[in-house]
């Protein structure tokens, strides 16, 4: 029996090393690369893209090299249920990265858990890995998280009474959501609660009718896309003059551009460490990896980097660790991935476990503030 | 009272912006019966080269105006290649010609441009006015301006102008426009011009507002449709009305019912007001030929 | 036995469900035929809408958004069987699309293009909004319909795949029937006599709007029919199923085919739905090819594609 296993291996050996050079694993990414959530899909393509080049460049994993299938679903969560198929049923790819959005990765979700084929989600809301569910990790900090950072910060001010102005869409509405479901925790009232439509052009009656809500002590913007810079410059234009804070949907220097200079300063976000890699201190652990993943991207892509396409650098990293340390075996993958302790990535220090599929915690995420255009932490 | 007055500073900025989509959509309607659903693109294109042109050195004066004419050669492009060809066609197939157009123009514009959010600078700063507690941004001034400015060069286009009667008397009936001896190929290749223009011109003018990327021509396409259609498709004073009447609603919806449900009421009006003035509010009467 | 079009239409579709299989290398094939047929029992719809009776909706992906959300919500809320939800949801689009088409289908043209646009915003806002009840933007997961296990136990193993790809075939093909035996019924004569000219079938005493409403309320069944399946298919919904774009696309896929009749609509279905699958290959242009199929056909093959074909064929051009 064991000699027989070892022959049998001996031989797919012989028959895998033969054409040695096309030796390869196969893993699958369908995002957003098009459509309302481009500019999130945009980044998480290109950077799929430049670290298969890269790792292909040196030699592959363990001497295999890999391929990347990636499609593009253009936000689109019944494309992205279809490609999903299409990776797991006709592509066989060993594990999957992406769903852009929290939309498309549920839709992808039910494939993944079927066909038991690792799924690393780019999405934020809570509820992809709330309750766990065996095939399914993600990298961003969930919205949830956001919630609490801010309203940690709120509350060392001392502030007690909010507004909220959220985005209808997925991002905007699902932490609009969470906030509200914790923002009892910590002290602090909802006052006002307003929306708008992620392609309008001016939001002052919404912030008319917060500016006058009494009592009101700050402004939390949950959302993502040009929504926060308009905000932002609208909120300017009122002279609300109250500290404005903005979600981890801001997530490059974009913003500041868009929002002008003048009209940013003082905004508040919690954000990932990539942001501020140049004023991250050199004990930061994590000052090291986001300086040179920046580095790079900006490099290849001539754009700045963002969060974004941060996550997709985390979910390949995870699961090239994965990939070296299990071989090429859906199942072992899975249990490599569960088992990362101590990734330090973009997003923080990712230490999983079999109850925690995204294994990161509060300090992973900086408070930020905005001073003369530039982002400068707040401790 | 101050409060009011915000609402309907901003109303009347973002119905400026729908204002200039739908006066664009007039032009080419009125010479053809075809609504231009790619008339977003326009925008967009206006928009996004500008940016493009700016960043690449040219003052923001000349960058707007190469936007402007290589937009309007964009759209004598679509007359010559798309709708010239489809004449006749149903109004569906027109829909569906001008729509798959306008996927076109995105794809391309996601190539030669890029997938970023942009903005320029605004013309005359971004120091807000105040007028009795309320404030508008300079820029909104110049949005305004530009849609009434609009409005009225087509007005007197379309009733004091030979060309301008020349382009009604084409969509009226071809043939006979052509037997009293118009041009109707230059009528056409004009309107496609003059309305592609005027929506890059709405890009160039509204950018520092709403911000441009890519994708924005579609949401602007169908607000400044709706709005075309609220006024009457096809009437300058209908489209200025219907972008007005709709900017306002939404922001007094939004500044006094609900902000979840701003365009939710647009569409409710538009629908009472198509049910009671089928041709919305200032449509010609139209009579169907056996 | 002299075959007539209605029994070669549903013979056509029939071999293509029950042969196709056959060629299909891998799972995911099972996957593109299932939409494919989900899409399919939508422009059927819009064949008896926009093909019989001459008037065009931009806004039936509302329907297809009542259907699929009845499917999420209706089971656990009111304590239905799936199949019911199904049902459930084709009357309530039913009724809403009564309601109106009634004043709706007095307007003309683009007329009835943005009024038609405006039902289907509106819905698409509810599902968006409502979070309490439809989870938001971010959608809501969908139960299971439970005929594949009870095929199971009956001896029949299907794949999900599979049992999805036969299932929605056999709910298209009843679907065509249905609109074939309205083509041949009186009333699907005097709905073809309004598509002609609406003042000619007045003249000769049709009533036209209670024609119109009928159009308007069955292709609003078969919207919603589709959403249904797709939900359930997917066992989660988002509001993109109720969006402009999907309304979009259903009456493209319809006049793209040749709306004027079923095999060709859903023709339309089967090349749209393959398209993004096969434009991958030309990654960032995918989009501009799309548009650019898009205006090719309708510029040059007017009718739709499967009747210039067709014509093609026969050696009859124009």
């Amino acid at each position: 029996m064991n000699r027989l296993t070892t022959t049998a291996i001996a031989t797919l050996m012989a028959l895998g090393l033969a054409p040695a050079a096309q030796a390869e694993i196969k893993i699958g990414a369908t995002l957003s690369a098009t459509g309302p959530a481009s500019f999130l899909g945009d980044p998480e393509a290109k950077t799929l893209e430049m670290l298969v080049e890269e790792v292909n460049a040196a030699g592959g994993i363990n001497g295999e090299m890999l391929e990347l299938v990636m499609y593009d679903d253009g936000g689109d969560p019944n494309k992205a249920r279809t490609f999903a198929t299409r990776l797991v049923e006709d592509d066989e790819v060993a594990a999957i990265i992406g769903g852009t959005t929290t939309g498309t990765t549920m839709s992808i979700i039910p494939v993944a858990e079927d066909a038991e084929i690792p799924f690393i989600s780019l999405a934020g809301a809570v509820d992809i890995i709330d309750p766990v569910k065996a095939w399914v990790f993600k990298t961003p900090h969930t919205d949830r998280m956001a919630c609490q950072k801010i309203f940690e910060d709120m509350q060392k001010r001392g502030v007690t009474k909010i507004g909220m102005i959220s985005g209808t869409d997925g991002f905007g509405a699902s932490m609009q959501a969470q906030c509200k479901g914790v923002v009892g925790d910590y002290g602090i009232e909802i006052v006002a609660d307003e929306t708008y439509d992620p392609k309008d052009a001016d939001m002052t009656p919404q912030l008319t009718n917060i500016k006058n809500t009494a009592g009101i002590q700050a402004v939390l913007n949950p959302g993502f896309g040009q929504g926060p810079s308009i905000v932002t410059r609208n909120y300017k234009q009122l002279a609300v003059g109250l500290p404005l804070y903005q979600s981890h949907g801001v997530a490059s220097k974009g913003f500041i551009d868009l929002a002008g200079v003048e009209a940013a300063e003082g905004v508040r976000l919690p954000a990932a460490a990539l942001l501020v890699a140049d004023i991250l201190p050199d004990s930061d652990p994590q000052k090291a990896v986001v300086t040179a993943y920046r580095d790079g991207f900006e490099k290849k892509t001539g754009t700045p980097v963002s969060t974004f396409g941060g996550h997709a650098y985390d979910a390949f990293m995870i699961l090239k660790g994965a990939l070296e340390k299990a071989g090429g075996e859906p199942a072992a993958i899975r249990d490599a991935i569960e088992g990362t302790t101590g990734y330090v990535g973009t997003g923080g220090i990712v230490n999983m476990t079999a109850e925690d599929h995204l294994g990161l915690d509060l300090t992973a995420f900086k408070m930020l503030e905005i001073k003369n255009g530039d982002w400068t932490i707040v401790e | 009272m101050s409060e009011l007055l915000q609402f309907l500073f901003s109303g009347v900025t973002v119905g400026a912006v729908y204002a200039l989509v739908a006066l664009g959509f007039t032009i080419i309607y009125n010479a053809s019966d075809v609504v231009n659903f790619a008339q977003g693109e326009f925008v967009m294109l206006g928009g996004m080269a500008t940016v493009f042109a700016h960043a690449a050195g040219l003052p923001l004066p000349l960058a707007a105006l190469v936007a402007i004419v290589g937009t309007a050669a964009v759209g004598v492009a679509l007359n010559r290649l798309a709708i010239e060809p489809a004449r006749g066609a149903p109004v569906v197939s027109l829909i569906i010609i001008t729509i798959g157009a306008s996927i076109f123009i995105r794809g391309a514009a996601q190539l030669v441009f890029d997938k970023q959010i942009h903005t320029f600078p605004a013309f005359s700063g971004d120091d807000p006015i105040r007028i009795l507690g309320a404030t508008i941004l300079p820029q909104s001034l110049w949005v305004i301006a530009g849609a009434v400015l609009v409005f009225v060069a087509l007005w007197l286009f379309f009733t004091r102008t030979l060309l301008g009667r020349a382009v009604l008397a084409t969509s009226n009936n071809r043939l006979a426009a052509q037997l009293v001896g118009i041009n109707t190929n230059f009528v056409m290749t004009l309107s496609f011009a003059l309305s592609a223009g005027i929506g890059a011109l709405a890009g160039v003018l509204v950018t520092p507002i709403t911000l441009t990327s890519y994708d924005v021509g579609l949401t602007l396409a169908l607000k400044g449709f709706a709005a075309a259609m609220l006024g009457g498709m096809g009437n300058p004073k209908g489209a200025l009305a219907g972008g007005l009447l709709l900017g306002l609603l939404e922001a007094m919806t939004a500044g006094y019912l609900s902000s979840q449900y701003k365009d939710a009421a647009a569409f409710v009006v538009i629908l009472a007001v198509l049910f009671l003035m089928p041709q919305g509010l200032f449509g010609r009467k139209s009579t169907d030929r056996v | 036995m002299k075959l007539t079009p209605k029994t070669a239409t549903l013979l056509v579709l029939a071999a293509l469900v029950a042969i196709t299989p056959f060629f299909f290398p891998s799972g995911y094939y099972y996957r593109v035929g299932a939409l494919i047929f989900v899409n399919g029992l939508a422009v059927t719809g819009i064949v008896i809408l926009t093909g019989y009776a001459g008037q065009v909706s931009l806004g039936h992906a509302g329907f297809a958004g009542i259907g699929g959300y009845a499917c999420a919500l209706a089971p656990v809320h009111l304590g239905l069987h799936p199949a019911l939800a199904v049902v459930l949801g084709a009357v309530m689009s039913a009724a809403l699309a009564w309601l109106v088409g009634r004043p709706i289908l007095r307007l003309k043209g683009y007329y009835l293009g943005v009024a038609s646009l405006g039902m289907g915003i509106l819905i698409s806002m509810v599902l968006n909004n409502e979070r309490w009840l439809t989870r938001g933007p971010d959608g809501i997961d969908v139960p299971d319909l439970g005929l594949r296990g009870v095929l199971k136990d009956w001896g029949l193993n299907l794949s999900n795949g599979e049992f999805w790809y036969f299932f929605s075939g056999i709910v298209m093909i009843l679907g065509a029937w249905a609109a074939l035996n309205l083509h041949q019924s009186p009333t699907g004569r005097a709905l073809r006599a309004l598509h002609g000219s609406e003042i000619a079938a007045r003249t000769v005493g049709v009533d036209v709007s209670r024609l119109k409403l009928q159009a308007f309320v069955i292709s609003a069944v078969y919207a919603s029919v589709s959403g249904s399946l797709l939900a359930l298919q997917n066992k989660f919904i988002t509001p993109d199923v109720a969006g402009f774009m999907h309304s979009i696309e259903m009456v493209t896929m319809a006049v793209l085919g040749g709306a004027g009749s079923v095999l060709g609509a859903i023709f339309g279905a089967g090349i749209l739905t393959l398209l993004p699958q096969v434009l991958t290959v030309f990654a960032e242009y995918e989009q501009m090819v799309l548009g650019l199929v898009m205006m090719l056909v309708m510029i040059f093959l007017r009718e739709g594609l499967l009747p210039s074909i067709l014509r093609k064929l026969r050696g009859t051009g124009e």
